[in-house]
């Protein structure tokens, strides 16, 4: 079905502009792509790289500008129309939907993208499934390419990895021939990542790509030209080669980053955290931690590395009191912590930065001095008689916005309307005006701007010298490598190896985060 | 003690058609994400609309048949009209589902007994659809009178539910609109219309809660009061949970509801007199209620986005 | 940005408005009424005496009380919609009270009775918040069959225990004997005999403002109401803060029954002065529309119920008034402002299509004034 379709020999934006409430998402951006060509889209969160994106497929429209497919001017409604242009997008979240088979995900994709490529042939396939097509197809793809999938497992029962070539497969059986990857590494293992830009090299003989990342070495492994993003605006389109890392790093930013900001820890205490032979299930009813240990003491940070999904969000919620344990022992400063309500568990001393910040960390459609002492409101501090302390609250929250540089028009304005950087503040506001004894920080920099990450960071760090202990889980491993002392690494609910600070290296975790245990040889 | 049983069948077995085709049809509405708890206002207009034409024109012999057929099928029409009015505040206002659906209750129900008191006014009856005797089939001794001596329409409720399983898993539609239920973000990227399959899933869900209260006027009653669905649309709703989105498991519960039904009115009829009678009509529901308890502990198998809104351009 | 944000508002309000007026005349002609007469009778009729106004005070009483019911239950995340069962089950709890209290002085006997309501219909309704809670069974479906449960046993109690021996084995229909008349609950003109004499409705509103204070104070005053607010808002983050959400729910729905359970006590010691069937009459599922109409805040529900009262008392009267429409009428008008409503509250707050309204008006206005210029 692919086969009588136009090659697409180049693509073209111009002058694209998306507006949202309240933001420029894209202002004025152009670029172009030829025949066979990987085009790395780089830029920090928020840059606009996903929206510009989702604008080719056709999922927004733009307010101004016009997408050009060789040379002709074309307008996508929605993604279907992109499809039928033969523009396919692997998404960062894998649209495949988790209780249909393989099979079934990509018979789904295929189906529209049938029925609008041969217009009068609807009728064959409209009643039944044509199921051994569909098989056919993905065996041709798979053989083609390399890429090994099971057509008959649910989507739920395979592994992060295995999801993204389902992903691959199902856009190039839809008659993708340009694919767009929107950060397409972020739940790999660094050997996973190795693989995939050796794939795609192999592909990019046949396709052009896209490539969105905020990873440098991988955009300068895999492509020759790049465009950089920042703040919704172009700020550079040109070679890869031409700019070494710390540039682009800077292009991207907008400013000299600091790379390392972390200082040795001075203030090491006892143990603050044990956990020992810690087993929780999952939500799918496995063991999603198998008798993990791990301590942590006073004035340290341990930063837990691992792929998502490997027991670090149970391990939060476990330590927090909102999942139930099925055995082992965690004692944070001689208290011990199962069996505990997440009400008393903070009163031990426990903060925590939870991974959804919108839903978890604030109450959204509540204001910020109420979002401020959410944890505290039935405490004598701020209600007297059964009654609540205006003044105190009111008093709280100014105070703490001037101290945590929350930006917003007012302590009564609704916490959800804020921007990613000022909810978080308000939360690492919340948690360290508690004096905590220990915090759980979750990815606590996803989707900020670089102002705000290194304002959350400077935090933690101060936190830590004034002898909080604290476990940092992110899948960042800049982040993790730079701030913490020491370093965990997580695979299948257990810990794999913990190690210095000195020690650690981008290899090493690579190969412990991907399940290898004895690494010595391996080197 | 056979007579007990035999009536308490042929009694429930028909009664439980209604709640069938009411729950298929509600299944597919949340197999694409729409909870409509508004399904007795539809069931409601479609008993109406049902008897209504039958009443209007009348006839009898072939015509009659004809007649019957267009009452069933305006049922079915008035049913999509009112998914459509739903979908239009749920799906394109994105509201919430719960509340949204009362109204549509409210709005339905009250819209029925309004026109039925303007057209109709007193208690008419029509002669509507007979049962019919299956040849040979029906001679069985006790079977036959059971189970082929139905309403046609008895046996077109329980024709649907290999039916309904079969679009849903065989057909490019039924994916599509499991796809929608699951998880619409996805669909919408494979360039699936997921609104548009929203409005059909509840045009066709609610189509055939309108058939099942034509079934209620036309067939089970003859005959139409504000009353007549009495509860069944929300009975409904509760099935699909019951059944957890099966079809086979919404026809295990609809006859388990029927037959508790069968059952009261049979206890009832044999003349325990001094049982007082309400405690057996509000058995059926408790019945529901402690069904539910059990349902909800096993695995939760449900649409993972019912009841939540899509819209693209929305952020998050 | 501030002055089109309430311009936007006022205008889908009105349009909305519009929208349910213009589809209410499509069905008020298809039903074969004339339009404006009975608008008139719907809208300007109960205002036309001061008996009429008293009539709809009496219907807003129960309608408030059940509308505040839901604000506290809707506010902590649940959509009650059980009214009508712990109307009932309020009410016959505090009939068996009533019957039996016998010669207590009034000053005791009438709180005894108003708080066996708010008893029975409190622990009717902390049966679905339990059911949810401890079992995940959807209160939508669970509130709905414990309404029918609850109609079947009124029946049964008014049938068999509590049937007035005057109309036993006769064909009226099952009712209890007259409460005894230090129960009523005084009508205004007695409270205050300088009113006029046509003010009749009864105390029972007093109470409804009192019930409606109090909860406001409860919900935005207290940490009990904070932390009900904060799980109703976003249960997870409520968990995470250390608040038990799952006592709160249960606590905040069997507030919520005893609000209804009050309703039901007060129409009957108000007006009924006896138990009879059909007390709870839709109320359940009015009240909801009434606390969404109210902005589901107590006080805001006081207004909502008047005006809902006003159309429920014009609809009463179109009969008195000559034009033939059937009382279900005030169901479809429910309905239909239910759905116009929810509508018209997410394009009130739906952002994206609040930004691209005004970026149209801005583009059409400037167009225009630059055509002017």
């Amino acid at each position: 079905m692919t086969a009588h379709a136009e090659t697409i020999r180049s693509l073209r934006v111009e002058h694209i502009t998306k507006r949202f409430p309240g933001v420029i998402a894209c202002s004025d951006i152009s670029l172009s792509v030829g025949q066979g060509e990987i085009l790395a889209l780089v830029g920090e969160n928020g840059a606009g790289k996903t929206t510009l994106m989702n604008i080719l497929m056709g999922l927004y429209t733009p307010d101004e500008g016009k997408i050009y497919l060789n040379d002709e001017p074309v307008s996508f409604r929605s993604p279907a129309d992109a499809l039928a242009c033969g523009i396919g997008m692997v998404h960062q979240q894998y649209m495949l939907v988790p209780d249909l088979t393989v099979l079934e995900n990509v018979a789904l994709g295929m189906q529209n993208a049938l029925s609008m490529e041969e217009g009068k042939g609807r009728g064959r396939n409209r009643m039944k499934t044509d199921v051994r097509a569909v098989r056919t197809k993905i065996e041709e793809i798979s053989s083609l390419y390399g890429l090994k999938v099971d057509p008959d497992a649910y989507i739920w029962q395979i592994s992060v990895g295995e999801q993204q070539r389902v992903e691959l497969i199902k856009t190039l059986c839809m008659g993708a021939r340009f694919l767009i990857l929107d950060e397409p590494t972020s739940a790999l293992t660094p050997q996973e990542t190795d693989d995939l830009i050796q794939l795609l090299r192999r592909m990019s003989s046949k396709l052009s790509i896209i490539f969105i990342s905020h990873k440098l070495s991988e955009v300068k492994a895999l492509c020759d030209t790049m465009v950089i993003l920042r703040g919704g605006q172009l700020v550079y389109s040109g070679k890869t080669a031409d700019h070494s890392a710390a540039d682009i790093a800077e292009l991207m930013t907008g400013h000299t980053v600091n790379l390392s900001m972390n200082r040795p820890a001075l203030n090491v205490g006892q143990d603050m955290l044990v956990v020992k032979d810690l087993c929780v299930r999952g939500d799918r009813g496995h063991l999603a931690l198998d008798h993990l240990n791990l301590s942590i003491r006073a004035g340290e940070i341990v930063g837990l590395a691992g792929v998502s999904g490997n027991g670090q969000r149970e391990l939060a919620e476990a330590l927090t009191g909102l999942r139930g344990i099925v055995s082992g022992s965690m004692v944070l400063d001689g208290q011990e912590l199962q069996g505990k309500s997440p009400l008393d568990i903070i009163s031990c001393g426990m903060g925590y930065i939870p991974e959804e910040r919108n839903i978890e960390g604030i109450v959204p459609s509540m204001s910020i001095r109420e979002n401020l002492v959410l944890k505290d409101i039935g405490t004598p501090a701020f209600s007297r008689r059964g009654l609540l302390k205006n003044k105190t609250i009111d008093h709280n929250a100014k105070s703490l916005c001037e101290t945590f540089d929350v930006r917003c028009p007012g302590t009564e304005t609704a916490a959800g309307s804020l921007s990613g950087g000022n909810i978080q503040k308000v939360i690492l506001a919340r948690e360290i005006a508690r004096s905590p004894k220990f915090l759980i920080a979750v990815y606590p920099i996803r989707g900020l701007d670089m102002g705000a990450a290194e304002f959350i960071h400077r935090q933690l760090l101060d936190l830590r010298d004034s002898g909080v202990g604290i476990l940092l889980i992110s899948e960042e491993m800049e982040e993790v490598m730079d701030l913490s002392d020491r370093i965990a690494v997580i695979f299948k609910g257990k810990i794999q190896k913990v190690l210095e600070k000195s020690e650690a290296n981008q290899r090493k975790l690579g190969i412990l985060m991907a399940g290898v245990e004895e690494f010595d040889e391996a080197v | 003690m056979l007579d007990f049983i035999v009536l308490f069948l042929t009694v429930g077995i028909p009664l439980s058609s209604a709640l069938l085709l009411a729950s298929l049809g509600e299944s597919v509405n949340q197999r694409s994400g729409i909870f409509n708890l508004g399904c007795e206002g539809v069931m409601s207009m479609g008993a109406f609309v049902g008897m209504m034409i039958p009443y209007a024109v009348g006839g009898s012999g072939k015509v009659a048949w004809y007649v019957n057929l267009s009452g069933l099928v305006a049922a079915a029409l008035a049913g999509a009209l009112l998914g459509l009015l739903f979908g239009v505040v749920v799906i394109r206002f994105g509201a919430p589902q719960g509340i949204a659906g009362i109204g549509l209750q409210l709005f339905g129900t009250g819209l029925a007994g309004s026109l039925y008191r303007h057209f109709i006014g007193g208690a008419e009856g029509v002669a509507g659809i007979n049962a019919i005797r299956i040849p040979l089939l029906s001679k069985i001794p006790i079977l036959g009178d059971m189970l082929f001596s139905c309403n046609p329409m008895v046996y077109f409720s329980f024709i649907m539910v290999p039916v309904i399983s079969l679009i849903m898993k065989k057909t490019p539609w039924g994916l599509r609109v499991r796809a929608c239920g699951t998880m619409p973000r996805a669909a919408d990227s494979m360039g699936i219309k997921v609104q548009r399959t929203r409005y059909e899933a509840l045009a066709f869900g609610s189509a055939m809660a309108g058939l099942a209260g034509a079934y209620m006027s036309l067939c089970y009653a003859k005959l139409f009061t504000d009353t007549l669905i009495g509860g069944r649309g929300f009975i409904a709703v509760a099935l699909v949970y019951f059944g957890q989105w099966s079809p086979v498991g919404i026809m295990g519960g609809a006859l388990l509801f029927s037959l508790a039904q069968a059952l009261q009115l049979a206890v009832q009829a044999y003349g325990f007199a001094t049982f007082p009678y309400e405690f057996l009509v509000m058995t059926p529901y408790v019945l529901v209620i402690v069904v539910l308890i059990f349902a909800s502990k096993r695995k939760h198998v449900g649409p993972a986005s019912l009841g939540k809104p899509f819209n693209r351009e929305m952020r998050v | 940005m501030k002055r089109f944000k309430l311009w936007y508002r006022c205008g889908v309000v009105l349009l909305s408005v519009l929208v349910a007026l213009a589809i209410a005349a499509v069905i008020l002609t298809v039903l074969g009424a004339n339009v404006l007469d009975t608008f008139r009778v719907i809208f300007v009729y109960p205002f036309s005496s001061i008996k009429n106004i008293s009539g709809v005070i009496n219907i807003m009483i129960p309608l408030s009380l059940v509308g505040i019911g839901i604000c506290i239950a809707y506010r902590s995340g649940i959509v009650n919609i059980g009214g009508e069962g712990q109307m009932i089950m309020g009410l016959t709890l505090a009939l068996v009270v009533a019957l039996n209290v016998g010669e207590m002085p009034r000053a005791l006997a009438i709180p005894l009775v108003l708080l066996s309501g708010m008893i029975g219909g409190g622990v009717w309704g902390a049966i679905p918040g339990i059911l949810k809670t401890r079992f995940q069974v959807s209160e939508l479906l669970s509130t709905v069959m414990l309404n029918y449960i609850a109609s079947q046993f009124y029946s049964y109690c008014l049938r068999v225990p509590m049937l007035d021996p005057s109309v036993a084995g006769g064909s009226g229909d099952p009712q209890t004997v007259r409460l005894s008349e230090s129960l009523w609950l005084s009508r205004m003109n007695q409270l205050f005999p300088s009113l006029d004499k046509n003010m009749r409705f009864h105390s029972g509103i007093l109470i409804a403002i009192v019930l409606a204070l109090i909860v406001f104070l409860f919900m935005w005053k207290t940490p009990a109401g904070f932390k009900m607010r904060a799980a109703g808002a976003s249960e997870r983050a409520a968990r995470y803060g250390g608040i038990n959400v799952k006592n709160y729910v249960v606590l905040a729905i069997l507030l919520s029954g005893a609000c209804c359970g009050l309703a039901g006590t007060v129409e009957v010691l108000g007006v009924h002065h006896r138990g009879l069937g059909n007390v709870s009459g839709g109320y359940g599922f009015s009240g909801i529309v009434v606390a969404l109409f109210g902005g589901l805040h107590p006080l805001g529900v006081l207004p909502a119920a008047f005006f809902f009262a006003v159309i429920s008392y014009g609809c009463n009267s179109l009969q008195i008034n000559k034009i033939p429409l059937p009382g279900n009428t005030i169901d479809v008008l429910m309905g239909l402002v239910i759905l116009v409503i929810v509508s018209a509250q997410m394009i009130i707050s739906n952002k994206y299509i609040m930004y691209r309204a005004e970026r149209w008006v801005r583009a059409h206005l400037l167009r225009a004034g630059k055509e002017r210029a």
